[in-house]
């Protein structure tokens, strides 16, 4: 079921709490509205208040779509995709019809026609907007398989690799114990590394996995590398893009501790903060610190994974100061369904 | 305390485990190879430091180290008295690897196997000595230090210390706020590997872009262009040229930023 070959494709509902659907939802539905209010209008200057007048039960409508379907939304991703459209398509229709009755009682009469007539043109708009959804998850989904081929692009230096299995073996004659840790903790990086990445991991593994990197780290700088951890209010269970903050702690490392001669602190901090999660990683940095194409590759590579998975609702920023380097991620705190 | 006839090795690397590691290998030959460490620094700088007072026949160089890689610690290393032969240590470098394959450089990778070590160690007497224009080519990026001849020993001045570098005769003085070396290169060169931090502003002159204070008008009027140059911690101004005057725009623009910048 899990073969490598299988072109491995679904179709499913957008995620409704996501604030890049929301607003792709909300500027098609406004679209349609202009269409509408543009062929009505007889000229142009009465283009505003036809438009203002369509938009009239337009949005009540919208404004109830959009959180019904997102309260229910992680519940209709985990139907089937056909009996999902089925139920979006009755809740729409349900939402018009709530709509209607009530401005039937407040405004009175009905200037517009009969509740049929909406519940076609309803009928028109989810069809549509659901069909554009799929044609973008369908454009998208390559870029999903990508996305497996982008983590391993992430992958660790062969810099990293082989100074370690140098490291290794320089302790093998003295301390037999410390080399079998050691490769155990090498062990599980790889496995992750080669592992398919295209699904999500949860933020605990994350961490873990950052953890057994920096102890492979510390084993060949020594007291050069300080670490100073920050996840008493890390949220475990929240849903990240494997290989998020192992690469970003690497570079840390790479441009931040190993060109020093003294001892440098990477300080990470992992926190949710309302429905967000936060990490904020530092290093110190050198200004005359040879070459960053390398990190900008690896910031563009996460950030675009990032947007794979979380659209526009995860950022990535970093910031420099003279004597410090920052790396800032925002997620949107999603746990996994069931 | 020197065994005649024993090779004498220096290891440079940063890793602590990297190091013990090559020490472990060395003992292993040891046993079929007459040799002996002479020593251990942990970058560049500390071995050319080490080197002064403990000569090496070979030194083992890891590339990568903070404050002074291997391949800027080899070109400093031909200026001393006796230069110890020099083998690359490198865990991935291909850009190097392949400049060393080029031009027949010694190099190792790590992890090293002993056979190979072994090898290198039998056919160091044979190496040729590195030439200082291969190894500079070796590395785009330019010299983090000057190394000076001075009374049998190699000082190493670092790039950001020196306000300004002048042509003599046959050679170049530099200045940092203590005092003034003399520098057996051309300024030529010097101009070139230096683009970034030094600027020419006389035919004969080429000062720090961060030392540089402001620029004045020449009250003796000797310098062509009627421009001086004041640099941070120095009394004396520098005449610059007419065909360099365009360097003073160009500073007004970037000066301001970086002072902008910094502070």
């Amino acid at each position: 079921m899990k073969s490598i070959n299988q072109n491995v494709h679904q179709d499913a509902l957008p995620d409704f709490r996501n604030l890049g659907v929301i607003l792709r939802v909300v500027l098609i539905v406004l679209a349609l509205s202009g269409i509408l209010a543009l062929a009505q209008a007889g000229n142009l200057t009465a283009l505003l208040p036809r438009f203002l007048e369509v938009s009239a039960p337009v949005q009540p409508v919208l404004v109830l779509s959009i959180l019904a379907l997102s309260a229910l939304s992680g519940w209709l991703r985990s139907l089937e995709y056909w009996t999902g459209i089925l139920v979006v398509v009755l809740i729409e229709l349900l939402v018009v019809s709530v709509v209607y009755r009530v401005g039937d009682q407040f405004f009175g009469g009905d200037p517009y026609g009969q509740l049929e007539r909406y519940w076609l043109f309803i009928l028109i708009a989810t069809a549509l907007i659901l069909y554009y959804f799929h044609l973008r998850n369908r454009a998208l989904s390559p870029a999903l398989t990508e996305a497996r081929l982008q983590a391993l692009q992430a992958r660790i230096r062969p810099h990293f690799l082989f100074n370690s299995i140098n490291a290794v073996l320089s302790l093998i004659r003295a301390e037999p114990k410390r080399a079998e840790t050691a490769l155990e903790d090498m062990a599980d990086l790889f496995r992750v590394l080669m592992a398919d990445n295209r699904n999500l991991s949860t933020l605990a593994r994350e961490v873990e996995l950052t953890r057994q990197y920096l102890n492979l780290e510390e084993l060949r700088l020594g007291p050069r590398l300080k670490v100073e951890w920050h996840t008493e209010n890390m949220p475990g269970e929240a849903l990240i893009p494997p290989l998020v903050l192992q690469p970003l702690v690497e570079n840390a490392v790479y441009h931040g501790i190993e060109p020093r001669l003294e001892p440098g602190f990477i300080s990470i901090n992992v926190y949710k903060a309302r429905d967000e999660v936060h990490l904020v990683l530092r290093n110190p940095y050198r200004q005359d610190g040879d070459h960053h194409a390398g990190n900008k590759m690896a910031l563009g590579n996460i950030r675009e994974r990032l947007a794979l998975h979380f659209d526009a609702e995860a950022s990535l920023k970093s910031s420099m100061t003279d004597d410090a380097y920052q790396v800032h991620i925002v997620l949107p705190y999603r746990k996994e369904a069931r | 305390m020197n065994r005649r006839g024993a090779l004498r090795i220096a290891v440079a690397d940063d890793e602590a485990p990297a190091r013990s590691r090559i020490r472990d290998l060395l003992e292993d030959c040891a046993a079929s190879f007459a040799l002996e460490i002479v020593g251990e620094a942990a970058n560049g700088y500390a071995l050319i430091e080490l080197l002064q007072h403990t000569p090496a026949d070979v030194a083992l160089l890891d590339i990568r180290m903070p404050e002074m890689d291997g391949i800027e610690a080899a070109q400093h290393m031909q200026k001393l008295d006796a230069a110890p032969a020099v083998i690359f240590t490198t865990a991935y470098d291909v850009y190097a690897l392949k400049a060393f394959e080029l031009h027949a450089i010694d190099y190792l990778v790590k992890p090293i196997r002993l056979r190979r070590l072994h090898d290198a160690l039998s056919r160091v007497r044979s190496i040729t000595p590195l030439s200082l224009d291969v190894l500079q080519q070796l590395i785009p990026e330019p010299r983090k230090h000057l190394s000076v001849q001075e009374r049998g020993r190699v000082l190493l001045v670092p790039m950001d210390k020196v306000l300004f570098m002048r042509a003599e005769l046959k050679y170049v003085t530099i200045r940092t706020a203590e005092r003034e070396y003399l520098l057996e290169e051309s300024l030529t060169r010097l101009e070139q590997e230096f683009r970034d931090k030094f600027v020419r502003i006389h035919r004969s002159y080429l000062v720090a872009r961060d030392h540089i204070e402001s620029f004045e008008r020449g009250v003796e009027g000797g310098a062509e262009s009627g421009w001086m140059v004041k640099l941070r911690g120095l009394a004396d101004r520098f005449p610059v040229s007419r065909r360099q005057q365009h360097v003073i725009k160009e500073f007004g623009r970037i000066g301001s930023a970086s002072g902008w910048q910094s502070h």
